[in-house]
């Protein structure tokens, strides 16, 4: 096939792309999007072997690793529970990112297989372009890892922080700088291999000082990563379906993590800087004192609930861990059973990763047009019954909008409070991950219910 | 004077940049999980790359250190796309509208 042909199909490839993100404006388009994603990579495929002039035995060998990875890859994508989601997009982010990073190894060792020149004498342009891939590349895979881990659980959620971090983090940045400038000055096959150990050190840094809550910010931005390392190498093949993918998941990314951001009135360096639990735990110690919380059981949360002529659903994070979608769906069945009207209210940032508990819910089979955004739903609390808040904390505290020396204020909050009575499911009356207090504890119409999300909400089915 | 086709790839960059902007502003927020990992699943059309490496030089001796790593990134992207597009597949089938 001429390299002609092949571009041109390569541009069909990247067209289909972008009408895979388009179908995700409504979840009815959004199936025939992926099947256009499906097409393109398809496409993609078979033009790089038709434009390989010959590839005897090579091909073989190719056929084989596809089918291993792709069997891994599917027998993870059937077996992955919905709560486990953000971890999974971390760690596929991380496979991106390396094979970025393998892509530019071998287009370094080999640059005459890609018409790059020749070893030593690689295009100016060429290399510089393959560097950034890589060390772009290196940085998202050992970044994911960590947001990995520390989603998992298998690594502290909690901000990891030490002196000088940004100042070692910024000089490690204009190292990679300058080892990319000499790079090119000298073509030394040891100056790009410190340039990828220094990224995948890169990585690491970024990443430990962020918290927990923070990863909706993480993800969005590892995901903005692999996207412009992709584009990267995509000039270094002079690929126009990779550019162009490079470029719409490098948007994508970025506007996530703005979303993200907004969604928590921070600003991205804020974000990225870390720290956020760390720094807060002095301020809130002082207002400790014992205040009075009226303690509920299922019984008074069912007789509320079926009274109620409108109720409200707030899920958090904590909803994901104790895995109550089902059980939550249960008990919305049975009170439409009752004459209920029951809707979803979402916060941008409930849970660990953009959308998050918008799957959960659509696993459990709650109707996507039950549930809505915060600036959709936001009015409705004063006219509502009962807000069931299950799992969720920060994303309700009043306080965001009334301290202005608190450390969420101005960031936007669902107006639980406004509701004629509240039911908070939580296992403690411990302050959630902003280490902040919940004034919504104390209030009058606020009835706790100190249990598992999970148990709880099933108690309250029974009792239904 | 003729024109770098660098500047030609470079505007085709610019441009998709412009153009995932709209479409990602246009994403549904509920659909925010299933963008991100059906993203991911394309990005891994850097399997393109891997290919190349991997069959890259001669026939006598596929496994020459650049091939390696070919291979190495044709597992990782392969797994990507097979695990990116099915587990979206997966999402999206669930998102129902309400029964009438």
């Amino acid at each position: 096939m001429s390299a002609n042909l092949s571009a041109f199909f390569y541009l069909i490839s990247g067209i289909l792309f972008i009408l895979a993100l388009r179908g995700l404006s409504s979840p009815e388009t959004s199936r025939q999007g992926n099947y256009f994603g499906i097409a393109g990579m398809t496409i993609s495929i078979i033009v790089t072997f038709l434009s390989l002039d010959s590839f005897g035995s090579g091909f073989i060998y190719v056929l084989i690793f596809l089918v291993i990875g792709g069997s891994v890859g599917a027998f993870i994508a059937f077996r992955i529970p919905m709560t486990a989601m953000p971890e999974l997009v971390a760690g596929f982010h991380s496979l991106v990112g390396l094979a970025a990073v393998f892509v530019a190894i071998s287009a370094f060792l080999k640059p005459e297989a890609f018409n790059l020149g020749i070893v030593g004498d690689i295009k100016l342009a060429s290399l510089i372009e393959m560097s950034l891939g890589a060390a772009i590349g290196a940085i998202t895979f050992s970044g994911s890892i960590i947001a990995f881990l520390k989603l998992r659980g298998i690594m502290s959620g909690s901000p990891i922080t030490f002196k000088f971090q940004h100042f070692i983090n910024l000089l490690l940045g204009l190292f990679i700088i300058f080892l990319i400038f000499y790079l090119c000055r000298t073509q030394l096959s040891n100056v790009f291999w410190l340039l990828v150990i220094i990224s995948f050190i890169v990585g690491v840094l970024l990443i430990i000082p962020i918290g927990g809550a923070d990863m909706p910010v993480v993800i969005s931005m590892l995901n903005s990563y692999s996207g412009w390392a992709a584009a990267g190498i995509g000039f270094t093949l002079e690929n126009s379906a990779l550019i162009i993918t490079g470029a719409l998941v490098g948007s994508s990314g970025a506007i996530l993590s703005y979303i993200m951001c907004k969604g928590m009135n921070r600003s991205f360096f804020n974000v990225i800087l870390g720290g956020w639990g760390a720094t807060e735990q002095t301020s809130n110690t002082k207002s400790k004192e014992q205040k009075p919380v009226k303690n509920g059981n299922a019984d008074d949360a069912a007789f509320l609930m079926k009274n109620a002529s409108s109720v409200i659903i707030v899920p958090g994070y904590g909803m994901a861990v104790a895995q109550a979608q089902h059980a939550l769906r249960e008990m919305v069945d049975a009170l439409k059973k009752n004459g209920v009207k029951v809707s979803y209210a979402i916060h941008p940032v409930a849970g660990r990763m953009p959308g998050h508990m918008n799957v959960l819910l659509a696993e459990a089979n709650v109707p996507y047009d039950e549930v809505f955004e915060l600036e959709e739903i936001n009015n409705d609390f004063a006219n509502c019954d009962v807000a069931y808040v299950i799992g969720a904390n920060d994303v309700t505290n009043p306080v965001a909008k009334t301290d202005p020396q608190s450390p969420i204020y101005g960031m936007p909050v669902l107006d639980v409070e406004k509701s004629k009575s509240v039911l908070f499911v939580k296992r403690s009356l411990s302050p959630g991950y902003a280490g902040i207090d919940n004034d919504l504890f104390y209030r009058d119409n606020t009835l706790m219910l100190f249990a598992d999300a999970k148990k709880m909400t099933e108690e309250i089915v029974k009792s239904l | 004077m003729e024109i770098d086709p660098f500047i030609f790839r470079l505007s085709i960059f610019i441009l998709s940049i412009f153009v995932g902007y709209y479409v990602v502003w246009s994403v549904t927020p509920s659909l925010h999980t299933p963008l991100m990992s059906v993203t991911n699943a394309i990005s891994s059309v850097i399997i393109v790359g891997a290919i190349i490496a991997a069959l890259a030089g001669s026939n006598d001796n596929v496994f020459e250190m650049s091939n390696i790593f070919g291979f190495l990134a044709i597992v990782l992207a392969a797994v990507n796309i097979f695990g990116g597009f099915l587990v979206t597949q997966r999402m999206l089938q669930m998102y129902k509208k309400k029964k009438k």
